[in-house]
């Protein structure tokens, strides 16, 4: 038993859909529910930046037209569907002739470098500092500077960005305060723009990892505290096999099972906090290009970067549910017992 | 708090050394729920001694320091940000409405989850699978980033719009851990008791169960509310929340807009933030305080309550 069986396969794949079609329906059902117009509210910005817009109501019209909001809505849900499917997210609103996906595709690849680098060193430095501080052997010193670790666990991201910001980038002058990389170097693999990329990301990845790391220290700590009292655990020990042996072989290695789990139920809220990060830190990933659309109610561009960001968490998510079973070989059979 | 211990089990409590015995003391619970009560305070007894007509734009002058600052006025002690905005009247009308976006977001989600989670434990079968699944799959949504879609489109014109549109992703977190409290519960001795007595279900739910749940229900709820706060803020931040009235991120947009971190205005941005982080850090206390309660294990070896 064990392993990726058929059952959980398909199991996990549906809910992957699940996520995607619930979340993308809700970027199209709330806004009509409402009943605002996303063309009237453009008009009249266009209204206030220029005092005066002729023939506004044929513009409104011809807006409506173009976009098919006059047909019904089941027929546009289904069209909102088919686009999504298949990465057709039509024209910017503000930049009209570009099309809302070549806006966003540029940022991508600073968002998902920021963010993988991100995750992935919360999560060890978490599941490091939470199990040291759940078992029984840690050294007493060790034990009392730890929870420190944990004092920023409560802070925004985004927030603590700010007081680093003022702190280190205009107070101390240390490290860039804002954007993805200087003016004064060549794009390109060389040296020079790789180290100044390095200096840019140092800020924006502390306020994320330093925020983030003690929600996973906490879960883990509980993990681990179960794990001590586990009869393997104490032969384990009385078999005289060395601490670190017990603690990683015995300790983290059956704790940290339930930990990954909440790991991918924990990437969407990580995310969602990464694009402030972004935004403070100017950081040219697609957090920040979100917030140059909200500015310039640029809709269908923020329609694009929420699709985006829906489909990549929960591919993440699908990703991680899938290897799963490879690291604990229970859990497929768990789930045919409880189902 | 404390009647709970002592209701639900008169022999034991009467045993006790002292009332100041009961779980319900925690120290991180009790510590967390004084500050939040103590920050309530200010927001609400603040426009006793507190002009918050200053807190709208162009009524007071513009980029004052701080009074304790060279050129402070002490008509202004916590200084003006460059729309004529004084600091001390935004924060006192932000903070209650903050704090009360916070607790009707989570309330929602709570009821929903409430009703949801003891259906999927309670019942199981086909509905409990249905409610998993889709709760397990609404819970890994990015939920900033479909509510920012949302607020874009939505002008928020009022906090309780705010509130209800929060509450839209603040239901799974409480519908999970219910129906994992339900699911064991109903294992339990005095439980199945009352289901042999022929008891409703709806009795067993709100007399055997929920008591038997409340320091994890009231861990989900103020785990909720700053969840709530905390996207509530974000919005804000970015310029999407109300905007006829200040709320704490609403401040800290109109800051960084005007780039008050360049023009070392610290004492625009940073009041805002260090309530937001208070306020977060109190909750925080109170939820692992609360988790603690209900699990003695995580109490840990020596370091206690």
């Amino acid at each position: 038993m064990g392993g990726l069986t058929r059952g959980y396969f398909i199991q996990r794949l549906l809910m992957f859909f699940l996520t995607i079609w619930i979340g993308v329906s809700l970027t199209f059902a709330i806004p009509r529910l409402s009943g605002s117009d996303p063309t009237t509210a453009m008009l009249l910005t266009m209204m206030n930046a220029r005092g005066y817009v002729e023939n506004a109501d044929k513009i409104i019209a011809a807006y409506k037209e173009s976009f098919g909001l006059n047909d019904p809505i089941g027929i546009q849900y289904i069209r909102y569907l088919w686009n999504v499917i298949h990465f057709d997210y039509g024209f910017s609103f503000a930049k009209f002739p570009a099309a809302a996906w070549s806006l966003v595709t540029p940022a991508l690849p600073w968002t998902l470098g920021l963010l993988t680098v991100a995750s992935v060193l919360s999560f060890i430095f978490g599941v490091t500092v939470g199990s040291l501080m759940g078992w029984r052997k840690t050294p007493r010193w060790l034990n009392n500077i730890l929870p420190v670790s944990l004092t920023f666990t409560s802070i925004p991201y985004f927030m603590f960005g700010i007081l680093l910001i003022s702190i280190v980038a205009f107070k101390l002058h240390w490290l860039p305060a804002t954007g993805g990389y200087s003016r004064d170097v060549n794009p390109g693999w060389n040296a020079p723009f790789i180290k100044d990329v390095l200096a840019h990301a140092i800020m924006p990845l502390i306020s994320i990892v330093i925020t983030s790391m003690g929600g996973w220290a906490l879960g883990m700590r509980g993990l681990m505290i179960g794990v001590n009292n586990e009869d393997y655990f104490l032969l384990a020990q009385a078999k005289g096999l060395s601490p670190a042996r017990v603690f990683f072989r015995y300790g983290i290695r059956n704790a940290i099972l339930p930990a990954l789990t909440a790991f991918a139920l924990g990437i969407g809220s990580l995310i969602g906090g990464s694009i402030l990060v972004e935004y403070i830190f100017a950081y040219p990933g697609t957090g920040y290009t979100l917030y140059r659309a909200i500015q310039e109610q640029d809709y269908t561009v923020i329609q694009t970067i929420t699709n985006l960001i829906i489909i990549i968490t929960a591919t993440g998510v699908l990703i991680l549910d899938l290897l799963y079973p490879l690291i604990d070989p229970r859990i497929t059979y768990k789930k045919s017992v409880a189902s | 708090m404390a009647v709970v211990a002592t209701n639900s089990n008169p022999k034991i409590a009467s045993r006790r050394v002292s009332i100041w015995d009961s779980p319900w003391l925690n120290s991180k619970f009790v510590t967390g729920g004084v500050i939040i009560v103590l920050v309530l305070l200010f927001g609400l007894l603040g426009p006793l001694f507190w002009n918050t007509d200053l807190a709208f734009t162009a009524s007071s002058p513009v980029n004052l320091p701080p009074v304790w600052d060279t050129g402070g006025d002490p008509a202004h002690p916590l200084g003006t940000e460059s729309n004529g905005r004084d600091m001390l009247a935004q924060l006192v009308v932000a903070i209650p409405s903050s704090l009360k976006v916070g607790l009707v977001a989570a309330s929602i989600g709570m009821a929903v989850g409430i009703l949801l989670g003891s259906i999927a434990g309670y019942v199981g079968g086909w509905p409990d699978h249905i409610i998993r699944t889709i709760t397990d799959s609404v819970i890994t949504i990015p939920s900033l980033m479909v509510l920012i879609a949302i607020t874009a489109y939505v002008k928020m014109t009022d906090t309780t719009a705010m509130a209800l549109v929060l509450a839209l992703f603040a239901w799974p977190g409480p519908t999970r851990l219910i129906r994992s409290q339900v699911l064991t519960l109903r294992e339990r001795g005095f439980v199945r008791m009352a289901l042999l007595s022929n008891v409703p279900a709806l009795e067993i739910m709100l007399t055997e169960m929920v008591p038997n749940m409340l320091p994890w229900l009231a861990a989900s709820l103020t785990g909720g509310i700053s969840g709530a706060i905390l996207g509530a803020t974000g919005l804000e931040a970015l310029g999407l929340g109300p905007t006829r009235v200040p709320s704490l991120g609403t401040i800290i947009n109109n800051a960084l807009r005007s780039s008050a971190l360049v023009r070392g205005m610290v004492w625009w941005w940073l009041p805002p933030i260090i309530v937001l982080i208070v306020i977060f850090t109190a909750f925080f206390l109170m939820t692992i305080g609360l988790d603690e309660i209900a699990n003695p294990r995580l109490r840990g070896y020596g370091n206690g309550k």
